[in-house]
């Protein structure tokens, strides 16, 4: 078997990025879980795009509102309940503040942002006919294609996307050719960032495309919202879809913003509690958004402590995080591709890309890959990120993904770099 | 310092990776099938022939991590030549293995360069992989009319 040199000892974590406007080694130690290993080394988190570790405040606000406010909201005529109720709320306002939403009641909450998304393909859906046509684009996560195929397959609508450039940027010349937006076009839906490629997409232009032949603009922002400063007027959607966890926030809750006059157009998703105004025997009537869109019992104590994540993202800065993904994503662009053999996926320079890097190697299966590196506490994804058919337009079966975050240092990137030759060597190739 | 992750990785295993033994898909054959592993993407499309109750071949296409293709690969070593009843008794024993957790001691005479494989059955992620060949090999043999050939000692 292969032997490598073993690191010199090192200061585990050190604010090595210039760049950000903070102490990196300091915002680390308010993140419980980086300081543990992982067989024997320490470890080296590099899937937030999958999802993100947790500050110590939010991990807590979870057990206080548990201890201390737990109680069914909005129906419950009790001091528990109208805190509980209190804290959903103010969870709600927290986050329209966070992304530039005119009032609370644009913020719809659902389980993620696939359900989110769901809605969105659902209710659109509602009006759509044959003849009618949905974009999206090559580069979707699944969540972003299957629920408009299963809108197009009830309607008879036609689903088209954008092609990518060989640059894994969308390709804008290719869809102004072709007509890909046209006044047949009845939504648009692209996401904010690429989860695989990083290519951070010129949504405000697609959106005014869109908008010039009365289109509805849905954007995927769960690889946008949570690495850059969020403006909904600025990014031109009519809709915004994203999650909470990928934010230092917990499971269990996504978001979908919408236009409100857009959402009080809709008709409901899922029925239910709560979203009623009268229900009887013959017909019922509904409730105005979000509650129309909140059927049962809410994700609770997950959006209220939403609004506790959202509070410590402003207070670190979404300006500072976003140039530190900027810069430790030029950083691992500049190691992994002095690794011979090895081909990035999406933009090779850290301009308009986001923090996510897929790339292959020789070929060293990407499950290999993650295996062998999470052997030495590197944790990455291996396989096709939910985008079998990017994957295919690329022509690789799968890759290998490492993404970075707030927490992110050089250092790990280099244990990066050095994981992904040793691998090659493991393999036999020559890095 | 090899670590465990490092010593599933078998030189047997890596052997097979690197130089796939019966690759390629060959006629004449008597069902084909293609098998994926939804959560991963690894692919196989594999074909079996039989001539009686005897597999003659057994041929594949595959794309897929070092431990689906060298499982896939030690497989058509295994069975190439024997019995329909005997491959699907070997293919219970080699799921027995790779259920067992680590726990399952194999039969060295038996699964040959499979029991490489022990090492696998501790990482339950990839216990799937090992297995994407064996499946395709189930189904192929049931597919081509031997269904009703199941070893009575199971």
């Amino acid at each position: 078997m292969t032997t490598t040199p073993t690191r010199p000892a090192e200061a585990p974590t050190q604010d090595t990025t210039a760049e950000a406007g903070y102490d990196v080694a300091a915002v680390r130690q308010q993140f419980p879980i980086l300081a543990r290993t992982v067989a024997g080394h320490p470890l080296r988190y590099l899937d937030s795009a999958n999802t993100s570790q947790k500050p110590e405040r939010v991990i807590e606000a979870v057990a206080t509102h548990y201890r201390e406010h737990n109680a069914n909201v909005a129906r419950a005529m009790h001091q528990l309940g109208a805190e509980a109720t209190e804290a959903y709320e103010g969870g709600r306002s927290r986050i329209a503040r966070f992304i530039g939403a005119t009032r609370a009641e644009e913020v719809v909450f659902t389980k993620n942002a696939s359900e989110a998304l769901n809605l969105a393909a659902h209710t659109l859906g509602a009006g759509l006919r044959e003849g009618d046509e949905v974009v999206v684009s090559v580069a979707e996560h699944h969540s972003n294609i299957v629920p408009w195929q299963l809108a197009c397959e009830r309607t008879g609508a036609t689903l088209r996307w954008f092609d990518i450039t060989e640059d894994g940027r969308l390709d804008l010349a290719a869809a102004e050719r072709d007509g890909l937006i046209n006044e047949r076009t009845k939504v648009v839906s692209v996401a904010w960032v690429s989860n695989v490629l990083g290519t951070v997409h010129p949504v405000r232009k697609i959106a005014d495309w869109a908008h010039s032949v009365g289109a509805v603009m849905v954007v995927d922002g769960c690889q946008g919202v949570p690495q850059l400063p969020t403006r909904v007027a600025d990014l031109g959607a009519d809709l915004l879809a994203f999650t909470g966890h990928k934010m230092v926030g917990p499971t269990g809750v996504g978001v979908l913003w919408g236009r409100y006059d857009l959402l009080a157009s809709l008709p409901p998703f899922l029925g239910g509690g709560e979203m009623i105004e009268v229900v009887r025997m013959t017909g019922s009537t509904y409730a105005p958004p979000p509650a129309r869109f909140e059927a049962g019992t809410p994700p609770i104590a997950e959006a209220a402590v939403l609004g506790v994540a959202a509070d410590w993202l402003d207070e670190l800065g979404m300006e500072q995080v976003a140039a530190h993904e900027q810069a430790i994503t030029r950083y691992a662009l500049e190691g992994l591709q002095s690794i011979n053999g090895l081909r990035v996926l999406g933009p090779t320079e850290a301009v308009d890309r986001g923090g996510a890097i897929s790339f292959t190697v020789g070929d060293v299966h990407p499950h290999d890959m993650a295996q062998l590196l999470d052997s030495r506490g590197i944790a990455v994804r291996g396989g096709h990120h939910c985008a079998r058919p990017l994957h295919e337009r690329l022509g690789v079966q799968s890759s290998t993904r490492a993404s970075f975050y707030l927490y992110t240092t050089q250092e790990e990137v280099d244990a990066l770099v050095e994981g992904v030759a040793h691998t090659v060597r493991f393999f036999g190739g020559t890095p | 310092m090899t670590s465990a992750v490092e010593e599933m990785y078998q030189e047997i295993i890596l052997d097979h990776y690197r130089a796939k033994h019966h690759s390629g898909l060959r006629e004449p054959f008597a069902a084909e099938v293609h098998h994926v592993n939804p959560s991963c993407g690894d692919e196989v499309t594999l074909r079996v022939h039989l001539d009686g109750d005897t597999v003659t071949d057994v041929s594949y296409d595959g794309v897929g991590c070092s431990i689906s293709q060298a499982s896939t690969s030690v497989m058509t070593d295994l069975v190439i030549g024997k019995d329909v009843d005997s491959g699907l008794a070997l293919h219970e024993e080699f799921l027995t293995l790779m259920q067992g957790k680590g726990q399952v001691e194999p039969d060295e005479e038996r699964l040959e360069d499979g029991i490489a494989f022990a090492g696998v059955a501790r990482f339950p992620a990839r216990v799937k992989c090992a297995l994407l060949g064996w499946s395709a090999f189930k189904d192929a043999v049931l597919q081509a009319g031997a269904g009703d050939r199941r070893p009575e000692e199971g």
